[in-house]
């Protein structure tokens, strides 16, 4: 193992095709046309001296280091900024340029310390690189002058010296050791697209500034780490490695957060991480990063994570600290004398969709082949299994269509139901940017998204639709389209089938379905859904991004259909920048699903009614599988409360916390005899388990995560797992306790049982994933490098689906006893359920849920900014503190779930998706009243959390 | 699960099927629920429909003799 360098090329690459031919320093470089000479010079090995220059961002042509002679031309022109042409000559070190750029780094150095020994950059600086790159070895003008070095000069305060910025809980900003090369600001703009960084003042007075001259945590920005990763010097550094210092060998990665799924070098020293650095090769991310992949893993160490196997008889006990072995045969006694006496189906798991593949499959085959049912769920559940069901009937497959390079090519986007700059992070930078290139945007969303309006953003249509109306607003899209001949008539009859595309048309047609009618219900303007469909139809590469704003609704299936329907009127599949596009909230809730952890699906979505689908499986395992369905997430839970089910061994997943309806799911936990909590902490679940089965993060073991464009990535080991096994074992060790025989030794082959029972698997191994580094499904024979665009050469179903999306209104409804409409969502800190986020710094930025209204519906109730607010459903009630903005419409309130305190889920509801029983959590009848602090529930609730997470540790050997 | 959960959930899949054509929104409903309700769900329902089907949608009364039967001791 080595620190991988990965090579900066210095300028952005060219994506032209005509390819032209220069020489450098006398060697031929052939390079696309619009290359940099500095580039073209790095593709051939020789590396101009370079400062202000890097291949995350445009040159900028500022440092004057970087200059080069060209045969014919004048002067020295600067090799970022100078474009190659054909048989162009190109010398990068003369007499004349050596003397130059050793006079520019000369003054460089008289403005900067010399304190190279003791700098936290030692051995990672630019500056430094370049210093000795052209040979500086003396500098003429002395200390004494104006610098921004010192704090003082002589006996007179230095005014131009600038203290050390430690605000940001990860990164400081040491102003005297700026260069002012620019980099973070243009890494800022261009990549994080947030334009929260610039320069200050002019000439020597420049500075590089967060916002209006604030501290980073008081500006705009949001902490995402691409200045700290620009910065060549230690102006920006990470805290870690001031702590810590340089790491010494690096693995990359897949980062356990979003569905962005982005790669990350994960930089070591020994078993310490130093810290993680955006892999500029990950294929999801481009080099890029947010605040919660780069930064906020200290959970891995937190004092909360729970390291020994616990068990107790009863939920009122505390805690028992035990051998692995101990709990795991009082576990398996357990859930054995459950099925013996309540039936095979007495029993299941939940699976994580914050594990590996590897580790999905094991938990999904645990019920299937060793309890013998197919009681398995996951996460998904609650958020995208409508995207599965919707997907699945128009399209043939419930893959997104689509690569995150697709959005390159876009020129129309719609985002409903998603906020991208918040839940993917990532993702939403590149959207950004291709918005700012000129391609247009919709948004679909009740509330005012960032999209809608951010730097150099701003939303063509943002249709503010009142929550649960997505099927009328998209049926209405669909009208116009159809009504006004918009429609891609050729590719409909080729790509679909006709009479189902002529029933459709009929119904969208009819004048009911039109933008006037519907407006009195939706709240959108007529217009706009007019032009936000002219906009969408005749734009050029329409794509259509969405997330859980769309899936968890009653009508969350029907929502996905009217997506795919819009998709298929426009042309707009088959091909790069268009598609539908689901994004997937956690890092692995793809391949979780795409593992078989639904209860009516084996691997790789086959229902387990078919025969010859179970054959392979029962052949291969040795079992017989049941031909049933079994109990989805909600199911499970109203199975025990009716006294049928009993036993649920849940890895990675907080449902306490996550599922709707609180009381009921707590219900149905307490009916249980047997909950195996296997997480890194005691969740909220864990308040009701009798087993705690201790986890491993994903930087403690090997296997891959799918991320939202189907991609396989690797999850490397890289330190041992505190708590003693990685996760896949302890779920052996389960199984085989349980009297199973398995012998996996190592997760590959995990992954080669998935290849050979899953046909869009079938290609997919670890070398593979080693010599490509990534692979998006279906990966197999008909397409063995895998497959970024789905549905190029038609349906995977045959021909596309056009199916009738009657809306119909949901039974929650606003009344008098509950006037308005909460929506919940999530924010850029935090993480879901925040067992991770909340146990980071990043509690500096969201250290609680807020309850977002109108200042107009805040005035009626008398509710200032900042005054605690109870929140009541006919579920029940909650308080947390107001926050007053006109970002949500009148009659819409809107708050997170990411802390426990909070209990949002205490007020939503039972209510479900028709198809696939995703809550509704979008829509939920409220009133907010003033309050003076905490609910009953909430005071009983923390009592009985802190009852229930008592420990008796294990007393130690004498 | 409650009787009148399970009757609201059926019908929520009636609901959506009843913009099929006819036929094609019985063997729908029926499909939909044979593909996705667990035994004991469907056992529920079938006692439901074996004491008059209150409350249930003519497209569920219409699709209950073509959803999957449960086997005893399953």
């Amino acid at each position: 193992m080595r620190l991988i360098q990965e090579t900066d090329f210095g300028t952005p690459a060219s994506r032209a095709e005509k390819m032209i031919t220069l020489s450098v320093d006398g060697f031929d470089v052939t390079v696309p046309e619009g290359t940099s000479v500095m580039r073209a010079s790095m593709e051939a090995g020789i590396k101009v001296p370079k400062l202000c220059a890097t291949d995350m961002v445009d040159s900028f042509g500022s440092c004057r280091m970087c200059l080069v002679e060209i045969e014919g031309r004048r002067g020295t022109p600067a090799s970022c900024t100078t474009p190659v042409t054909e048989g162009m000559v190109v010398h990068t070190q003369t007499e004349q340029l050596k003397s130059l750029r050793r006079g520019v780094m000369e003054l460089y150095i008289s403005d900067h310390p010399l304190d190279c020994l003791t700098c936290a950059a030692n051995g990672d600086c630019e500056l430094q690189d370049v210093a000795g790159e052209v040979g500086l070895r003396d500098v003429r003008y002395g200390y004494e002058g104006d610098s921004h070095v010192t704090a003082r000069s002589g006996d007179q305060p230095n005014m131009r010296w600038m203290p050390k910025d430690e605000s940001n809980p990860y990164f400081t900003y040491d102003p005297s050791k700026c260069i002012v090369c620019s980099r973070c600001v243009r890494a800022c703009e261009e990549v994080q697209g947030t334009f929260a960084l610039t320069i200050e003042g002019r000439g020597f007075d420049s500075r590089v500034s967060p916002g209006m001259h604030e501290d980073f945590l008081s500006s705009e920005c949001v902490s995402c780490g691409a200045c700290v990763q620009a910065c060549p010097t230690a102006t920006l550094t990470e805290k870690s490695v001031i702590e810590i210092g340089q790491p010494e060998h690096s693995v990359v990665t897949t980062c356990a957060y979003c569905g962005v799924g982005c790669s990350f070098k994960a930089e070591m020293r020994g078993e310490e991480l130093v810290r993680m650095v955006p892999y500029k090769d990950g294929k999801a991310n481009r080099g890029h990063s947010c605040v919660k992949g780069r930064f906020a893993w200290g959970y891995a160490n937190h004092q909360d994570r729970i390291l020994n196997p616990m068990i107790r008889d009863t939920i009122d006990e505390p805690w028992r600290e035990v051998s692995w072995e101990e709990a795991l045969s009082f576990t398996a006694n357990r859930l054995k004398n459950l099925q013996k006496d309540y039936g095979k189906e007495s029993v299941g798991v939940i699976t994580s969709s914050r594990c590996t593949n590897e580790e999905t499959f094991l938990v999904q085959k645990l019920t299937r082949a060793v309890f013998g049912n197919n009681n398995t769920d996951t996460c998904a559940r609650v958020c995208h299994s409508p995207t599965g069901y919707g997907l699945g009937q128009a399209f043939g497959t419930s893959a997104g269509t689509q690569d995150f390079d697709s959005v390159e090519q876009t020129d129309v986007v719609i985002v409903i139901g998603a906020n991208p700059t918040d839940g993917h992070p990532v993702f939403g930078s590149r959207l950004k940017k291709r918005l700012r290139e000129g391609a247009e945007l919709i948004v679909i969303d009740p509330r005012r998204i960032d999209l809608v309006r951010t730097p150099h953003v701003a939303a063509a249509h943002h249709l503010p639709l009142k929550p649960g109306t997505n099927v009328a607003v998209l049926t209405a899209l669909a009208h116009v389209i159809v009504t006004e001949g918009l429609m891609d008539e050729a590719f409909i009859r080729e790509r679909c089938d006709w009479d189902e595309f002529q029933d459709y048309a009929a119904f969208v047609a009819d004048p009911r379905n039109s933008p006037e009618a519907t407006e009195a219900m939706t709240g959108v303007p007529a217009a706009e859904i007019r032009g936000a469909a002219r906009l969408y139809a005749t734009g050029g590469n329409g794509a259509i991004y969405y997330g859980l704003g769309v899936t968890e609704h009653s009508q969350g299936s029907t929502t996905v259909m009217a997506i795919a329907n819009l998709a298929m009127l426009t042309g707009n599949i088959g091909r790069p920048g268009v598609g539908v596009n689901p994004l997937r909230g956690q890092n692995n809730v793809q391949g979780s699903c795409d593992m078989g952890s639904f209860p009516h699906e084996l691997p790789g979505y086959r229902h387990v009614s078919k025969p010859e689908v179970r054959d392979i499986f029962e052949s291969l395992w040795g079992v017989t599988i049941s031909s049933e369905p079994g109990l989805r997430i909600p199911n499970m839970l109203d199975a025990a409360v009716d006294g049928t089910f009993k036993g649920i061994y849940i890895q990675g997943e907080d449902i306490l916390q996550s599922d709707p309806d609180t009381k009921h799911v707590a219900a149905g936990l307490a009916a249980m005899e047997c909950v195996i909590v296997h997480d890194l902490f005691l969740n909220e679940t864990a308040n009701y388990a009798h087993v705690f089965l201790p986890g491993s993060t994903f930087l403690e073991k090997d296997g891959t995560f799918t991320n939202a464009e189907r991609r396989i990535n690797r999850v490397r080991k890289v330190m041992s797992p505190k708590n003693g096994y990685a996760d896949w074992e302890i779920t052996q060790m389960l199984a085989n306790a349980m009297g199973a025989n398995w012998t996996y030794t190592h997760p590959s082959q995990v992954m080669d049982e998935i290849a050979a029972t899953t046909p869009s698997f079938a290609g997919v191994n670890y070398d593979l994933l080693e010599e490509k580094g990534s692979v998006q499904w279906p990966c197999n024979d008909a397409n063995p490098e895998g497959s970024p665009v789905m549905h190029v050469d038609g349906f995977v179903r045959g021909k596309g689906k056009f199916i009738v999306t009657e809306y119909v209104a949901t039974d929650e409804k606003s009344g008098p006893r509950f006037p308005l409409l909460l929506t919940t969502g999530r924010i850029l800190s935090q993480y879901n359920v925040g067992a991770q986020t909340r146990r980071t710094a990043n509690v500096m930025w969201h250290d609680e849920d807020r309850l977002e209204i109108h200042p107009h519906d805040a005035e009626q109730r008398g509710i200032r900014d900042g005054d605690y607010v109870r929140l009541a459903s006919r579920s029940g009630e909650t308080s947390l503190r107001a926050l007053i903005t006109d970002r949500v419409a009148p009659g819409v309130v809107y708050t997170t779930f990411h802390h426990p305190g909070t209990q949002a889920n205490v007020i939503t509801t039972d209510f479900s998706d028709w198809a696939t029983n995703c809550p509704e959590y979008k829509v939920t009848a409220v009133q907010v009243t003033p309050s003076n602090g905490p609910t009953e529930w909430q005071v009983e609730y923390e009592e009985q959390a802190k009852q229930s997470r008592r420990i008796l540790h294990a007393e130690p050997a004498e | 699960m409650s009787p009148d959960k399970l009757v609201r959930m059926a019908n929520q899949i009636a609901t959506f099927f009843r913009s099929k054509p006819h036929d094609e929104g019985v063997v729908g409903v029926a499909e939909h629920i044979s593909n996705f309700w667990e035994p004991r769900m469907r056992a529920q329902l079938f006692d439901a429909l074996a004491k008059g089907g209150e409350g249930l949608d003519p497209l569920v009364l219409e699709a209950a003799d073509r959803i999957r039967p449960v086997r005893e001791n399953a």
